[in-house]
């Protein structure tokens, strides 16, 4: 039985680090590769920097030749102004549909988790005729519109299970007390929900600050660039600057990275214990 | 403080009754607690006078004032929850507070009130604390404090004991009860406790599928029973049941008879000779001898030993089996033949439809 157990446990992990060696691989080898210059990329594209190898010229071309300071702060107002408006509108929407009964809320419900099931690129056609019509064709509003309609679905549907699990008795014992229905959603409701949005915001941010694909067909102008559509311009049909490709990777993904290590902080479930019994 | 009026008040989900017709007038400072089996409407009931359910017909009056269409916070009620319900964010003066601030409250009004109350509740060590450092009785306190605060007119419990442990729950059975005294406040109480009801209450109201089957002071429905539900109900373990018929009428008494026990007279004049009867008699008012109009044979099958006295369960010549509590050190042993009895005015006869029949020497 020990015996087993234990050779489950080895059979756990061997697969656990076999995904995170397949997942952090390549990241490592942007960043490693990113700090050397071009000969030993290619020469020895496996090894880390070293004395002989280290450079810096791929940000340094990176920082001076292009806008990318502009690309980097047109994706910061994109993601966090999506995300913001994901995780108001998808709470505020959740709980509507947790906790009261109207006409219709089952249907909206529906219509939500279609949203789920059919990806928004499908619309893209449609949302770049929109987008022109209402004259917002390239502005970072666009971006911002299109991310939060992607993202709304989804986080409704998490939010929704996590508030599901919120004693109705708090929500009851706070309307006894008085607290206007919008206080107890900000003040009672969400605070308790903060592991829940920690997570939504994570799944949300990921795919809006890596998306190619709206910023490619949504932004035309330089100044409406975000950084993964910036990258491509060190990607040639000819000539590719891969120093300035992976410095300017390793920088887009920095960011992703600093928004996870402060939101995983909150994912520490336990934080209803003590409500009820 | 404040009166409570529930008039012809009806809840039905679908086509489910859940309320059925309920009526209760309770006096200002008045404890009542509503008591019946799980699903009888009890909470269903607070739950509306608290105004977090609505219902589907009937006028509920606090203080003299029609609150059907008032929200839970313009009732001036407060209601303490069986879960406590406290908002695990805030620490315990906060707790107390965070209703306060929207209720129009001045800040030093609010902290004069929470002092009051932590004082009463000796929870002044404990202000800063958060509920998940609480244990249960703190929490429960602190749920009670919360109600205090806000100074209702009527306090509303949702079997605010169930999650203590027994020791637990009766210290703070006692604890509610001096409460009671000293804020002098209305209040509604809602278990499942027979015990907590018997102790704490003024008056009970007993419910059983969404009916009131009887209101009454606790010795009321102990002592006098309405209706056999009521009967069973009260009282721990519950009253026997004998089958019984009216043999014959004599003399202002009617003859009862049935299976398992001696047939006796009763002194009432409400009978007629076949009607059918329901003989109830508790436990505790059986006594081993041979004086008292009711008696009944029985062998022992089984004893419970509680210390004080015992219970004992009692197989009758019919096959039907009853039990008798003996108290004292002589425990019975299993195997013996034995007769009990019980006098008049512990005897309980119930018509056919279950009503109490009301005897000419006993109430």
């Amino acid at each position: 039985m020990k015996v087993e157990q234990r050779a489950g446990r080895f059979a756990v992990h061997l697969v656990l680090i076999a995904y995170c060696a397949l997942a952090v691989g390549p990241i490592l080898l942007v960043v490693m590769n990113s700090f050397k210059a071009r000969n030993a990329i290619f020469g020895a594209p496996l090894a880390p920097p070293d004395a002989a190898t280290f450079s810096l010229v791929g940000y340094e071309k990176v920082l001076r030749a292009s806008n990318i300071l502009t690309y980097y702060s047109n994706s910061l107002i994109v993601t966090l102004v999506s995300m913001a408006l994901v995780l108001l509108f998808g709470a505020m929407a959740a709980w509507a549909l947790t906790e009261y009964r109207f006409r219709g809320s089952t249907a909206l419900a529906l219509f939500l988790s279609i949203g789920i099931m059919v990806p928004i690129r499908l619309g893209s056609v449609a949302i770049l005729n929109m987008m022109r019509s209402a004259g917002l064709n390239d502005t970072l509003t666009a971006l911002i519109l299109v991310y939060v309609a992607q993202g709304l679905p989804m986080s409704i549907f998490i939010l929704s299970e996590f508030m599901q699990q919120i004693p109705k008795d708090l929500r009851d014992a706070a309307r006894c007390d008085g607290v206007p229905e919008t206080r107890i959603f900000f003040e009672v409701v969400a605070p308790l929900l903060r592991p829940a949005i920690a997570t939504v915001a994570v799944f949300t941010v990921v795919p809006i600050w890596n998306d190619l694909w709206f910023p490619l067909i949504l932004t035309s102008s330089d100044s409406t660039h975000t950084v993964t559509l910036g990258v491509q311009q060190f990607l040639g049909q000819y000539i590719t600057d891969w120093n300035s490709v992976l410095a300017a990777l390793s920088m887009a993904i920095l960011p992703v990275v600093v928004i996870y290590v402060i939101l995983s902080r909150q994912l520490i479930a336990g934080l209803t214990s003590g409500a009820v019994k | 403080m404040a009166n409570l009026r529930i008039e012809h008040l009806y809840k039905r989900y679908g086509a489910a009754k859940v309320l059925n017709d309920v009526n209760l007038t309770m006096e200002d400072g008045e404890f009542v607690v509503l008591v019946g089996p799980s699903g009888c409407g009890k909470s269903t009931l607070l739950r509306m006078i608290a105004g977090l359910d609505g219902a589907s017909g009937g006028d509920i009056h606090i203080a003299g004032k029609l609150v059907n269409t008032l929200a839970p916070a313009e009732r001036g009620i407060a209601m303490v929850f069986q879960s406590y319900a406290l908002y695990p964010h805030m620490n315990v003066r906060k707790n107390m507070t965070f209703g306060l601030k929207f209720t129009g409250v001045p800040p030093a009004e609010r902290e004069r009130r929470v002092a009051e109350a932590a004082r009463m509740l000796r929870l002044e060590e404990l202000l800063e604390r958060y509920p998940r450092d609480l244990s249960g009785g703190q929490r429960q306190r602190v749920a009670i404090g919360r109600a205090i605060v806000r100074e209702p007119a009527v306090f509303l419990f949702d079997e605010p004991l169930s999650n203590l442990d027994a020791a637990l729950r009766v210290s703070t059975r006692v604890e509610i009860a001096n409460l009671h005294r000293v804020l002098k406040a209305t209040i509604v109480y809602v278990t499942h406790d027979q015990v907590e009801a018997m102790t704490l209450a003024d008056r009970i109201v007993v419910m059983n599928k969404g009916c009131i089957e009887q209101v009454g002071k606790p010795l009321e429905l102990y002592y006098a029973p309405a209706n056999l539900f009521v009967a069973g109900f009260i009282g721990s373990p519950a009253m026997n049941f004998f089958e019984a018929k009216v043999e014959r009428i004599e003399g202002g008494c009617a003859r009862v008879a049935g299976a398992g026990f001696r047939s006796f007279d009763l002194p009432t004049t409400s009978l007629k000779v076949g009607d059918v009867l329901t003989v109830g008699v508790r436990p505790e008012h059986l006594a081993r001898g041979t004086d008292g109009v009711f008696a009944v044979e029985g062998v022992v099958e089984l004893v419970e030993r509680l210390g004080e006295s015992s219970f004992a369960y009692l197989r009758r010549a019919d096959g039907r089996l009853f039990v008798a509590e003996v108290r004292g050190r002589q425990t019975p042993t299993p195997g013996e033949r034995t007769t009990l009895t019980a006098t008049t005015q512990d005897v309980h006869v119930f018509d056919a439809s279950g009503f109490r029949v009301s005897m000419q020497n006993n109430s």
